[in-house]
């Protein structure tokens, strides 16, 4: 039962990776990005591609794709998806959608449907032991990951400019352009951001499991119910509704492996019609 | 109402303001008078079809029509009711899944089945509408499609009707197959016909009219004395009874039924892609969009992903450059409208 629980515990490490990204643009544009889970495969196959490319530590690869998921989530804001946000949800919806079409197929154009992976050596198999209890390295260092991400963007959020500029067209996008911020500008950062949180999700996603082009829209159900479980606004809210959401999954595979998944979208309804606002909700839908 | 201003006469709701001349509601136009008697006679041609068209003909109106009803099912939700949903999809499969049920284990001739299918998903519409309806906006739109998740997996674990790899619909077996496509394919254009006749006369009424309000502004259609929370139930029910309608009818000219194939997504996106083309918040809007993707997918399917690829940019282009879509571009530039649902005054 406790070996179940530390499993959903680093399953949901993995998850709250996937939602992070989500819950940043929820939370300061409203923007619902439906290509979530698609942006994360396709993260996943840069690496698995660059792998096949150069020598490189999986780890290395990674931060090497940092930098590039920063400047595409700017450039994808800025260009694209600037130009459909508003009172009417339609367009952005319509666009990440389209999106999310384009790179299923797209990446099953390049790479065929089957499952790939990347390459972590000896990393894969390693595990530490706890008296009875038996993680992963891996899971453990994606649940780490999770964690210092979840960190980094509350503290960012809380306690530098870009998060309080970030705060501001949140709560009031008319006067914060009154004070001189550049809305437009402020939400491609902080959708370059939500896509380092994505790279990141992608190439541990890779190393961690396999993953295919048609992999997209489960991530995005998984990170979209972490998102509100936790409550929209609060990083940490993500993170535990990611938490919530692996420990419930694991228990339900534990039950019956038919089972698991349904579960964990049983629990995330409940959790919507008990606590229609999530478990630590920040900001106003 | 005592204060009689000059702008009065452009309300219809003051009859009594304007002494001189009585202003008459405009209700139609030339093109839809046309429009009117062109159809009825398309529809008498294509009534007469099994009688001198090749099978292939009606099989593939049968699937545009599922098509089709499904698209305009999701106009009447997204474009008038204002919810955008991923999860149609859900009711499609439902009425699939109730038609067959019906049919294999009650016994009830799966063409009858197909009315009672769709209610069956109007009704399990209700209890869904009370979780669904907890979301707003884009989050809406995901909450449905993980209710669809809910009911695909939940369908996939019962035995009875074959679980995740699915089931035939055995209860067609004994009429023969010429009978079994033209009854599908009258079926389907009678289904057709009403459902652009309903939602034309439905949007066309005074609810119509209470809807087109909340779509435009929620809280100014609320402080006019509109239901709005009853509207909005009463339009996604109505939707998923068409959605179930449109499962039902499909897996009746399909014979075989998975859960993988009657709540994938892919029926919404197709959904979305017509309307979205056609022009969304218009009758005309899913009809263009229909005729647009059986065009693409006769040409085009063969080409696997690059054609859904290409409907995927398409999509996007005509939501960031073309918002009205085809139906709205004829609107606006040479002011045609084949379905009027608008008031128009006339002195």
């Amino acid at each position: 039962m406790i070996d179940t629980l530390l499993q959903g515990l680093l399953l949901g490490g993995l998850y709250c990776l996937f939602a992070l990204g989500q819950s940043l643009m929820f939370g300061v544009m409203r923007l619902t990005n439906t290509a979530q889970g698609d942006f994360i495969v396709l993260g996943a196959f840069a690496a698995v591609a660059s792998a096949g490319l150069v020598a490189w530590h999986p780890a290395l690869i990674g931060l090497a794709l940092l930098p590039i998921a920063f400047a595409f989530g700017y450039a994808l804001q800025r260009y694209v998806l600037n130009g459909t946000l508003g009172r009417d949800p339609l367009p952005s919806l319509v666009v990440t959608f389209g999106l999310a079409i384009v790179i299923q197929n797209g990446l099953q154009q390049l790479f065929s449907a089957d499952p790939r992976s990347l390459a972590t050596g000896t990393l894969a198999t390693e595990s530490l032991s706890f008296g009875p209890l038996t993680a992963g390295v891996l899971p453990l260092v994606i649940f780490g990951m999770a964690a210092a991400c979840t960190l980094a963007l509350q503290w960012l959020f809380g306690h530098t400019r870009i998060g309080r500029a970030f705060r501001a067209v949140s709560d009031d996008r008319e006067t914060a352009e009154l004070m001189g911020l550049d809305a437009r500008k402020v939400y491609a950062l902080a959708t370059a951001i939500a896509f380092v949180t994505i790279a990141i999700a992608g190439v541990l996603q890779a190393m961690r499991t396999t993953i295919a082009p048609s992999d997209g829209p489960l991530l995005l159900l998984f990170a979209f119910e972490a998102v509100i479980i936790g409550g929209m606004g609060s990083f940490w809210g993500t993170f535990c509704g990611a938490m919530l959401l692996g420990v419930t999954q694991q228990i339900g595979f534990r039950i019956d492996p038919g089972w698991g998944i349904w579960i964990g979208h049983i629990v995330f309804l409940i959790v919507l019609v008990v606590r229609p606002q999530g478990l630590f909700p920040k900001t106003r839908g | 109402m005592s204060a009689i201003s000059p702008s009065t006469t452009m309300s219809s709701a003051m009859p009594d303001a304007a002494p001189a001349s009585e202003p008459t509601v405009v209700r139609s136009t030339v093109l839809s008078q046309v429009t009117l008697g062109v159809a009825l006679v398309l529809v008498g041609v294509a009534a007469s079809l099994p009688f001198w068209g090749e099978s292939s003909w009606m099989r593939e109106f049968v699937e545009i029509a599922c098509y089709f009803i499904f698209a305009s099912m999701w106009n009447l939700l997204a474009g008038y009711g204002g919810m955008v949903s991923i999860g149609q999809q859900a009711f499609f499969g439902i009425g699939g899944y109730a038609m067959l049920a019906l049919g294999n284990f009650v016994g009830i001739n799966p063409f009858v089945a197909i009315p009672i299918a769709a209610l069956a998903a109007g009704i399990v519409a209700v209890p869904v509408s009370q979780v669904a309806f907890r979301l707003s906006g884009g989050y809406f739109a995901i909450g449905s499609w993980v209710i669809a998740e809910v009911f695909r997996l939940g369908i996939a674990n019962v035995s009875a009707v074959g679980g995740g790899s699915g089931t035939s619909l055995t209860a067609l077996r004994g009429i023969d197959k010429a009978t079994r496509e033209s009854t599908t394919y009258w079926v389907a254009l009678a289904c057709v016909v009403a459902c652009v006749a309903l939602v034309y006369l439905f949007l066309r009424s005074k609810q119509g009219l209470a809807l087109l309000a909340i779509r435009d502004n929620e809280v100014a259609a609320e402080s006019q004395g509109i239901a709005v929370k009853k509207m909005k139930l009463a339009v996604y029910v109505v939707a998923a009874t068409g959605a179930g309608l449109a499962g039902a009818l499909y897996f009746v000219g399909n014979l075989r039924i998975s859960p993988d194939a009657a709540f994938s997504v892919n029926w919404t996106a197709f959904a979305v892609f017509m309307v979205v083309v056609g022009g969304i918040g218009r009758i005309e809007g899913p009809i263009i969009g229909a005729l647009v993707f059986w065009a693409l997918n006769k040409f085009f399917s063969d080409y696997g992903t690059w054609y859904l690829l290409g409907l995927g940019l398409l999509a996007i282009v005509v939501t960031l450059f073309f918002r009205q879509g085809l139906a709205g571009f004829v609107q606006q530039r040479w002011g045609w409208v084949a379905f009027p649902t608008q008031r128009t005054l006339k002195d």
